[in-house]
C-alpha cells in the first residue's frame, strides 16, 4: 500500500518563502523537498522558512536532506531559516549542527517579526 | 495566494509507518564523547573529550558519496540485521571497528583503529558515535580529529523489487591536510576503496557478487577557512605521534 508520508506546501510572505512540511522526512521526500524549495525561490524570496510545526518524524537521512538543502541555499545566497520544531528535534539540529547554520525560531510569527525587526 | 502542494508516496517494502514513531531511533544529545568501556587490544585516542563535527563542520569540499549494492532478495530488515551484527567483519583487513558490548545503537561510541598491521599499531586511532539507529538505517557523525567531518548513514531498501544495501556519506575532510590527500585523489581512493570492500563482503554474505555502483556529487566546491585550525586534532598526526613515542613509553615502564 502505498501511504502518503509527506505533505508540502508552499507560499510566500514578502520577501520569505515558507515550506509547511507535514508528516515524515526521509530520503524519499529528497525530490519533492528540492521541488518545493525551488517553488519557494521563485520571486523575490531571499528567505527561505522551513516551517516544522506538523512534522511526525526525521530520519537521519532526512538530516541529509536538510544538508542538501541548506548548501544549495547557500549557493543561492538564500538564507534557510526553521520554525515549530519540537524540543526533541531542536537538539537533533544541535547533534547534527544544523542549528549553527539554520536559525531556528519558535514560531512562524516569530520568524517573520525577526526578519522584519532585522529589515527596519 | 494559493499553496503549491507537493505530496510523495512511499513505494517499498521498507515502509512501516508504525516503525516511525517520533522521536525514536534518535540519540540524547552529548556535549563530548567518552569511551567508558575499554576494547582489548584497542588503542583508544581521539575520541575521549572530542565534540563531534558533522558536514557542516570540517575544512574541505562537502561531498555527497552514494555506495550501493544488490542483496538479492532478502528483505532489508534482515540485511540490516546482518550489517549491524558483522560490521567490523564487513570491513577491508586491516582495520578494526570496536563497538561496545551493547552494538550500534544510539548514542554508543565505537573505537575505530585504521590501517592497523598485525600486532602493529595503527595509522589512526579515531572514532564514530552512533547518532541513530532503526531496523532499516544507522548513521554516525564523526568526532574532532577524524579524517572527515561528517554523517554516514549504512540503510537497505527494496527498490525495484531487488533488496539494496546503501552507504551514504556527507563528508567533508576535516583539515587542510586531509584536504591535500582528497585532492590529490588518494584520499578518495581509499575511502571509495573502503566502502566498495565492505559492500562487497556484506553482498556475499547473501551470496549475492553484484558489482558496487557508485555516486559522487562536490555539494560544496567551497572551503571553510575558519575551520584550518582543526589540524590542531588531526587523529593521523596524533596517533603518528603516539607511535613514534612507544618506545620511551616501554623504557619508562621496565624503569619503573
Amino acid at each position: 500500500m502505498n501511504t502518503p508520508i509527506m505533505l508540502l506546501k508552499v507560499r510566500h510572505a514578502g520577501s520569505v518563502g515558507v515550506i509547511v512540511i507535514s508528516g515524515e522526512v526521509t530520503a524519499a521526500a529528497e525530490r519533492e523537498l528540492m521541488e518545493a524549495f525551488a517553488q519557494a525561490c521563485e520571486g523575490p524570496s531571499v528567505h527561505i522558512l522551513l516551517n516544522f510545526e506538523k512534522l511526525h518524524f526525521i530520519n537521519s537521512s532526512g538530516i541529509g536532506l536538510l544538508v542538501t538543502l541548506l548548501i544549495r541555499a547557500r549557493r543561492q545566497q538564500v538564507r534557510l531559516m526553521a520554525c515549530g520544531l519540537s524540543q526533541h528535534y531542536r537538539q537533533i539540529f544541535e547533534l547534527t549542527r544544523l542549528n549553527e547554520a539554520i536559525a531556528v525560531f519558535n514560531t512562524e510569527m516569530d520568524a517573520l517579526a525577526a526578519l522584519h525587526l532585522s529589515a527596519a | 495566494m494559493p499553496w503549491q502542494r507537493f505530496i510523495y508516496r512511499r513505494h517499498n517494502s521498507m515502509a512501516d509507518p508504525q516503525l516511525h514513531h517520533a522521536e525514536s531511533g534518535w540519540a540524547a544529545p552529548v556535549e563530548r564523547l567518552q569511551v567508558d568501556w575499554v576494547p582489548a587490544g584497542a588503542v583508544i585516542l581521539n575520541v575521549d573529550g572530542r565534540a563531534l563535527t558533522g558536514p557542516l563542520r570540517g575544512f574541505g569540499q562537502l561531498w555527497r558519496k552514494t555506495y550501493r549494492v544488490y542483496t538479492g532478495e532478502f528483505e532489508p530488515r534482515e540485511v540490516m540485521r546482518a550489517w549491524r551484527e558483522n560490521f567490523e567483519a564487513f570491513w577491508p583487513r586491516g582495520n578494526r571497528f570496536y563497538a561496545p558490548v551493547e552494538g550500534i545503537s544510539p548514542g554508543s561510541v565505537a573505537v575505530l583503529n585504521l590501517g592497523q598491521a598485525r600486532q602493529g599499531l595503527p595509522l589512526i586511532s579515531t572514532g564514530v558515535f552512533v547518532i541513530y539507529a532503526d531496523d532499516e538505517s544507522f548513521t554516525f557523525i564523526t568526532p574532532q580529529g577524524h579524517m572527515f567531518a561528517g554523517m554516514i548513514t549504512f540503510s537497505a531498501f527494496v527498490e525495484n523489487e531487488v533488496s539494496v544495501a546503501q552507504v551514504q556519506a556527507f563528508l567533508r575532510a576535516s583539515d587542510p591536510i586531509y584536504e591535500l590527500g582528497l585532492r590529490l585523489r588518494v584520499g578518495h581512493i581509499a575511502e571509495d576503496r573502503f566502502w566498495h570492500t565492505m559492500l562487497r563482503n556484506l553482498a556475499s554474505h547473501f551470496h549475492q557478487h553484484w558489482p558496487v555502483e557508485q555516486r559522487v556529487v562536490c555539494l560544496d566546491p567551497s572551503v571553510q577557512w575558519r575551520e584550518a585550525r582543526n589540524v590542531w586534532l588531526n587523529a593521523a598526526i596524533r596517533t603518528a605521534l603516539y607511535s613514534a613515542a612507544a618506545p620511551a613509553r616501554w623504557a619508562a615502564r621496565r624503569l619503573r
